[in-house]
């Protein structure tokens, strides 16, 4: 039975709103649930003491909670954070970073290897089992082709970022700071301002990539619901969802319908969308590309 | 056994000429690939053959200077066996060392080849002395190239917390991005350096002369569009303009390249083993510019630390050969990021 999982936040929203969300989030046909920063260690909103309140609460709602790591870790405080995170003794963590991996594996805690970890071939995910992940997140680029030729190890599922903008790439560089020409140790959490990221546009006003403080998105937004025998069929469990700030309600429904058998019409979801859809990855193309009558 | 390296000189060899270029300038080691999408740089008309490899083997290490072959993209099901035979060819050859990434890679070449050397490839993203350390337990790794989004009080800290050697990039065109973990170009055109091997590939790329300017397309996709006075730059598509609020800037990165001369005495003193060039891309008269002025600055710093100063020729020399004439110290200063 194909489950359904909200991915970690990637944006930074007002602490009233994250906590809205979440609460709202306890009531919706999710199974599992990511929490935690994944972007930016200077957004500090929701400390990790409110993180594994806000898992408490959701995993009395019947969620699977998951404490997902930052993928880029640069300071001995991103450590101290990391290990703090790690020994959290309640939840499973999602490591996306090899120190993490390190740190789990060390913890001797069964963890979700996620999409920043690079797996792209069966003796990579071989080792990730041996060494304790349960689940995996491919590369957001991963192809139906490429997932079906890969050998799955036993006890391990597949969890494949099927709908939201692409987390494309990661800087040691705030792109967010720099639009308003500050500082990243100086931001002025100008993020909080972006709360479905900062649109960037090639200069024939064409909707290409989104910035999210140190992560580069893609400006359109990932749909593989009308695509779910697909992933089915490549043996993909669980379809990642990733929150946006609005209509998040409304996109999971269109999924949970989408996994019962109901016919995914991609111009219905484009309504709780606020920007164009993609499936390009899916196909083997560029990802931009959306060829939902193609097939993969 | 040989004392710790310390800041080594590894240069670019995209070709036999330019890896003769770099051993004849001073470098104490060149990195090459092969002709395929099992390393970073697939361009056509780079990159060793079997024959070439062998002769640059051959004149490299007669010479007693280190020959890394980078094998540093990541294999998939279907292909797997062609990077194992890049391995075992690698062994085979007498490579001084693999530079890898994929984990599964450096499994394989743990087991099969027990005393080849690994190295770990910037494309692994390990910008932590945890995650270096992972590498270390599990293969033995023996350096690692960081990412370009440390800075130097960070590389310290790496430093002070592994036995494994630290590599850092000195100089050549920039990655804004954490290698090994951007996707941008997949996304504009279906290949990534993490599983084509190159990153705003040629045969996506088209100049186009129109009357608003000359303009460069990634797979259609605007990158960047120039004035007649303008010198139209390759379209790498983190550093076209593009339009962000109704301002039109360098929203990501101008086309700079990456220059840490003036940091040399201070990689000295953290104990860096090797300074790495960027450029494999790049012609031979480049790897040889670049070369000699890197190894005239190296020897000063070893000869006095503290009397360094990065001389005017050389920055004038290096200029010279710069993408887009413009230089940064990336995110070893920290203002930048």
């Amino acid at each position: 039975m194909m489950k359904l999982s909200l991915g970690p936040l990637l944006y930074y929203w007002s602490r009233e709103d994250t906590l809205a969300f979440y609460e709202a989030a306890a009531g919706w046909p999710v199974d599992i649930v990511y929490l935690g920063e994944t972007v930016c260690s200077r957004r500090h909103l929701l400390r990790l003491s409110d993180w594994l309140e806000l898992a408490d609460r959701l995993a009395d709602a019947g969620k699977e909670v998951v404490l997902s790591t930052l993928p880029l870790i640069e300071s001995e405080s991103d450590l101290k954070a990391l290990r703090k995170l790690v020994g959290n003794g309640r939840h499973r963590v999602e490591a996306n970073d090899f120190g993490a991996v390190r740190l789990c594996a060390e913890a001797g805690i069964a963890f979700v290897a996620g999409p920043t970890l690079n797996v792209y071939n069966p003796e990579t995910l071989a080792m990730l089992a041996g060494m304790g992940a349960i689940r995996w997140v491919p590369p957001v680029e991963m192809t139906h082709a490429m997932l079906k030729a890969m050998p799955i190890p036993a006890g391990m599922a597949t969890e494949l970022f099927s709908y939201g903008r692409l987390p494309l790439a990661y800087s040691a560089r705030c792109f967010t700071a720099r639009r308003y020409n500050l500082q990243k140790d100086d931001c002025q959490f100008k993020c909080l301002e972006h709360p479905e990221g900062l649109t960037l546009y090639t200069r024939e006003e064409q909707a290409f990539l989104a910035m999210n403080g140190i992560q580069t998105q893609s400006a359109r937004i990932y749909t593989l619901a009308h695509r779910v025998r697909e992933l089915a069929d490549a043996g993909v469990e669980v379809l990642r969802l990733s929150p946006q700030y609005r209509n998040m309600a409304a996109v999971v429904d269109h999924y949970r319908n989408a996994m019962t058998g109901e016919t995914a019409d991609p111009a219905a979801l484009r309504k709780f969308m606020y920007a164009d859809p993609c499936d390009g990855y899916w196909l083997g193309k560029a990802g931009a590309d959306f060829l939902p009558e193609k097939a993969a | 056994m040989s004392p710790k390296p310390l800041l080594d000189l590894i240069c670019p060899a995209g070709s036999l000429p330019a890896l003769k270029a770099a051993v004849d300038h001073g470098a104490d080691g060149v990195y090459l690939g092969l002709k395929d999408n099992t390393n970073a740089r697939n361009f056509a008309g780079l990159n060793f053959d079997e024959k070439t490899l062998a002769e640059g083997i051959r004149y490299a290490q007669g010479k007693k200077k280190k020959v890394l072959m980078a094998l540093n993209t990541y294999p998939q099901p279907a292909t797997l066996p062609r990077w194992h035979q890049a391995v075992d060819k690698a062994a085979t050859l007498g490579i001084d060392a693999v530079i890898l990434a994929d984990p599964g890679l450096m499994a394989y070449a743990r087991k099969t080849h027990p005393d080849l050397r690994l190295h770990l490839s910037v494309q692994g993203s390990a910008t932590n002395y945890e995650a270096i350390n992972f590498y270390r337990d599990r293969f033995g790794i023996q350096r690692a190239v960081l990412p370009r989004v440390l800075s130097l009080a960070q590389v310290e800290n790496v430093i002070n917390n592994t036995p494994v050697e630290i590599e850092l990039f000195g100089f050549g065109g920039l990655c804004v991005m954490v290698e090994g973990r951007c996707l941008l170009s997949s996304y504009a055109c279906g290949d990534s350096p993490n599983t084509f091997g190159a990153c705003s590939p040629g045969h996506a790329v088209r100049w186009q002369q129109t009357a608003k300017g000359m303009e460069t397309r990634l797979n259609g996709i605007l990158i960047d569009r120039y004035a007649d006075d303008e010198k139209a730059g390759y379209p790498t598509l983190c550093k076209g303009r593009f339009e962000v609020e109704g301002e039109t800037y360098y929203a990501l990165e101008e086309p700079t390249s990456l220059n840490s001369l003036e940091m040399l005495p201070e990689m000295y003193r953290l104990g860096v083993a090797a300074i790495k060039i960027e450029g494999r891309q790049r012609s031979p008269t480049y790897v040889a510019q670049v070369t000699q002025v890197w190894r005239a600055a190296i020897d000063a710093v070893k000869q006095a630390p503290d009397a360094f100063a990065s001389k005017a020729t050389w920055t004038a020399q290096l200029v010279k050969v710069s993408e887009g004439s413009m230089h940064t110290l990336g995110a070893y200063y920290r203002p930048w990021k």
